[in-house]
């Protein structure tokens, strides 16, 4: 284990310069130039050039990647253009939103996901089977923001219970304002994430419900409940943790839509107005930090498959 | 099953608590101690006009926090604000200004002539990115011989000076990081900024004229149209700045509890031709264009039955504003004769860059019809707004392109022949030039008035339409601004029954 652990950890590092590289090749692709953003309509060539020179877009790439890639090493992702603050800050600062928010999405949605999902497996032979069924491929075809003003215009506008958007000013001072103005994004992203997992959950079941171990436990004696929830659950769960690793990175990321649709103070909005101002380290600082998140969620989830899974353990011993 | 019986319970308690939080008292008179919260798409991108803090800082800190010598008021007109007094000399050269006694920065420190000093050179800097600082270059030198007094000497006659210093900040010139703090004169003092989110202004109790009719202001942020109407149905907030959203109107125009302005605005959008290639260079080839595009229908059908058709660079809100809608208006006939003369009688083809946001798309696929009946053929290239700035505005790599003018007398630009369009006329070059250093205010209205039918005639761009400023209110707002020239927003006088 010790030795799989170092080998996958090498290659987290390994991915993680590689996302570096890519992020900011790509964003030098894009036309246009940062200084742009600074300067209105009447400005001299003279005052174009200085503001480039202040930001140092006109210093060469290579030099430009290196001193991002040492500041990356020091921890410190670099200051905005626009705005001249640090980026590290300014995402720790966005941090309370969009955590919370896409954690208890998360949360909610296997709560949802995994009964439900089982049940549509296990009662495939009832009605409800193919309802559920039915209804979490609806699920999947319904994009988040337009689910999100759906939930806006009913329980904001028409019953007037919940915030249509925004979050207080003053955060977490006062936690019931705040848990308030999360309860409809986060149920729109529960919502969205539940549909697919429904699906994923249902297959690993259908799965392991045609399982000779599971023919052979009924044999033995045990009931079709207890041979599925000491068997067949276990066997279930292995692709289901890499698939719920995967959602809960896409949901990180997902949230740019939602944050905005809901007027969120989150990652997503920071890393919107960083694009639309072509504010690179902005840009450079939230993507390096999500695509960050993404592996290391993605490196939890192997591990946690080994553990769940002895024959993956052993298969890379021998 | 339990479980998620467990959260449906849970989400409905939050929500019977939500509804129980949101009963308010009513009443009817105006609360001193209210704060209004504004809703708006402009966030500041920092708080330095001279940084390019953009339209949000204008917004939100223009005559709230800092205040200038002068001040443009919500009706277009320059009244003397910091400035108690003014004398000109005779050549027009030497302005001498003696400040408002009194005065206090909201850091405690008084206002002295040395402040306005350090302020107004803190535009002509060199690192300065004010769109101001090339109408400020005629400055030669400023002198503060007391600590009341401010004499600046001008290289050449300006009659906008005065107008122009109405845009310089006068900043405590001990100020540092002014790009995240604030340390003006105004009714309000800088509270809490949360990017993304609010900033927030609470009134300045040590304030040296009226003091605010309310206790403070708000401002809360949005990147989507929306979600920004939203909260004002929601009451999250009690006005919008600016509607960008004309389908949004019709919830609003309809419903007691709001008012719906429509205020005189600034902005313009226009089809600016790069005169200096062909075909543009030809000007029956422009006036052709002009002809062929039915403005009305247009801002018809973008904003309904708000906004203003406009013959030319000049809004209603500046002094020299005459109706030039007849000139080069709607004729597809004379545009189809006017192109034969040209040279063009099977049309062309050209390119028209666009700007990927809100009305350029809609105007641009509206432009390729109406000239697809004269016979030319429209190739729409959609770019960003900043590559406009890179491609259109720098390099000039363009024939035709759609962009919004959002200032106030910036008819000025058609006297420029290196601006980004090209336009070259020798004749109101020196008419704009000439209205610049005219001795008085009618013969600079005279002078401009001849320049913009000139550039109206020769249809140096084709000007769509003028943009309604839209501001929506709670019906329980007064005294709020209705025409927010050049994105200003005084909230000072707004009170909340």
């Amino acid at each position: 284990m010790s030795h799989y652990l170092v080998r996958r950890t090498a290659i987290l590092l390994g991915s993680l310069f590689l996302a570096a590289v890519a992020l900011f090749a790509l964003l030098r692709l894009l036309p246009g130039d940062p200084a742009n953003a600074l300067l209105p309509v009447g400005a001299t060539p003279d005052q174009i050039d200085a503001a480039r020179r202040e930001l140092g877009t006109d210093a060469s790439l290579p030099s430009q990647f290196l001193s991002w890639l040492a500041g990356i090493a020091r921890l410190d992702l670099g200051k905005s253009l626009i705005s001249t603050l640090p980026v590290g800050p300014e995402i720790t600062a966005r941090l309370p939103v969009t955590v919370p928010l896409t954690l208890t999405a998360f949360v909610l949605a296997v709560l949802v996901a995994v009964p439900v999902g089982v049940l549509a497996a296990a009662r495939a032979d009832r009605w409800y089977g193919p309802v559920i069924n039915a209804v979490a491929q609806l699920g999947i075809a319904v994009p988040a923001f337009w689910l999100g003003l759906l939930l806006i215009a009913g329980f904001a506008l028409n019953l007037h219970v919940l915030p249509a958007g925004g979050f207080p000013p003053d955060g977490w001072a006062d936690p019931g304002l705040a848990l308030q103005s999360l309860i409809l994004p986060c149920l729109t992203v529960a919502l969205v994430m539940a549909a697919s997992m429904i699906r994923y959950v249902r297959a690993a079941t259908l799965d392991v419900l045609g399982a000779d171990y599971l023919r052979t436990a009924r044999a033995l004696g045990a009931g079709a409940r207890e041979a599925m929830w000491r068997h067949g659950l276990r066997n279930a769960a292995v692709p289901v943790i890499a698939v719920l690793a995967m959602e809960l990175a896409t949901t990180f990321l997902g949230a740019v839509v939602v944050e905005s649709v809901f007027a969120l103070p989150g990652l997503g909005s920071l890393l919107v107005r960083g694009i639309s101002q072509h504010d690179y380290p902005v840009i450079q600082g939230v993507m390096l930090v999500s695509t960050a998140t993404v592996l290391v969620v993605g490196f939890l989830g192997d591990v946690a498959q080994r553990l769940v899974d002895p024959r993956l353990r052993l298969r890379s011993a021998s | 099953m339990r479980k998620i019986l467990a959260v449906v319970t849970a989400l409905s308690l939050a929500g019977v608590l939500a509804a129980c939080g949101d009963s308010k008292s009513e009443s009817t008179t105006p609360k001193a101690d209210a704060i209004i919260q504004i809703g708006s798409v402009y966030e500041p991108q920092n708080l330095d006009n001279t940084a390019g803090g953009g339209q949000g800082v204008t917004e939100a800190l223009n005559g709230n926090v800092y205040e200038g010598l002068f001040k443009l008021t919500d009706t277009g007109a320059v009244e003397p604000l910091l400035a108690k007094d003014q004398k000109v000399s005779d050549d027009g050269l030497t302005y001498t200004f003696t400040l408002q006694p009194g005065v206090k920065f909201q850091s405690g420190k008084a206002l002295t002539s040395a402040d306005v000093k350090a302020s107004i050179e803190a535009v002509t800097a060199e690192n300065s990115k004010s769109a101001r600082k090339s109408n400020l270059a005629v400055i030669k030198s400023i002198a503060t011989p007391d600590d009341a007094t401010v004499v600046v000497t001008l290289s050449s006659r300006s009659i906008s000076f005065v107008y122009n210093l109405s845009y310089v900040w006068i900043v405590n010139s001990a100020a540092t990081d002014r790009t995240t703090k604030a340390d003006g004169t105004g009714p309000y003092q800088l509270g809490d900024w949360k990017r993304g989110s609010t900033l927030s202004l609470t009134r300045f109790d040590g304030y040296w004229g009226t003091k605010a009719a309310n206790a403070g202001v708000v401002f809360h942020y949005f990147t989507d149209a929306t979600a920004l109407n939203n909260a004002l149905l929601t009451n999250a907030v009690d006005v919008v700045t600016s509607e960008q959203s004309p389908d949004a109107l019709a919830q609003f125009s309809g419903n007691s509890a709001y008012q719906v302005s429509n205020g005189k605005g600034t902005t313009k959008l226009l089809l600016a031709f790069n005169d200096k290639v062909a075909p543009f260079d030809n000007v029956q080839v422009r006036q052709a264009v002009s002809q062929a595009i039915d403005d009305t229908k247009l801002l018809t059908s973008i904003w309904g039955e708000y906004g203003t058709p406009i013959g030319s660079m000049v809004p209603p809100s500046d002094p020299w504003y005459e109706d030039l809608t007849s000139v080069n208006a709607y004729n597809v006939d004379s545009a189809k004769q006017l192109l034969a003369t040209a040279g063009f009688p099977n049309g062309f083809t050209f390119t028209l860059d666009t700007p990927s946001y809100d009305p350029h798309p809609t105007a641009a696929t509206f432009i390729k019809s109406e000239l697809a009946k004269v016979g030319i053929t429209v190739t729409i290239n959609t770019i960003t707004a900043d590559e406009w700035y890179t491609k259109v505005y720098q390099k000039r790599d363009f024939v035709a392109t759609l962009q919004e003018h959002v200032n106030d007398r910036d008819v000025v630009w058609y006297g420029n022949p290196d601006f980004y369009w090209g336009y070259s006329n020798k004749q109101v070059t020196e008419q704009i030039t000439a209205a610049e250093q005219a001795k008085t205010t009618d013969e600079q209205t005279a002078l401009l008035k001849q320049a913009n039918k000139t550039i109206a005639t020769e249809a140096a761009s084709d000007w769509l339409y003028l943009y309604p400023q839209i501001v929506v209110a709670s019906a329980k707002l007064t005294g709020y601004p209705v025409n927010g020239l050049n994105a200003q927003f005084f909230a000072y006088g707004i009170t909340k029954s």
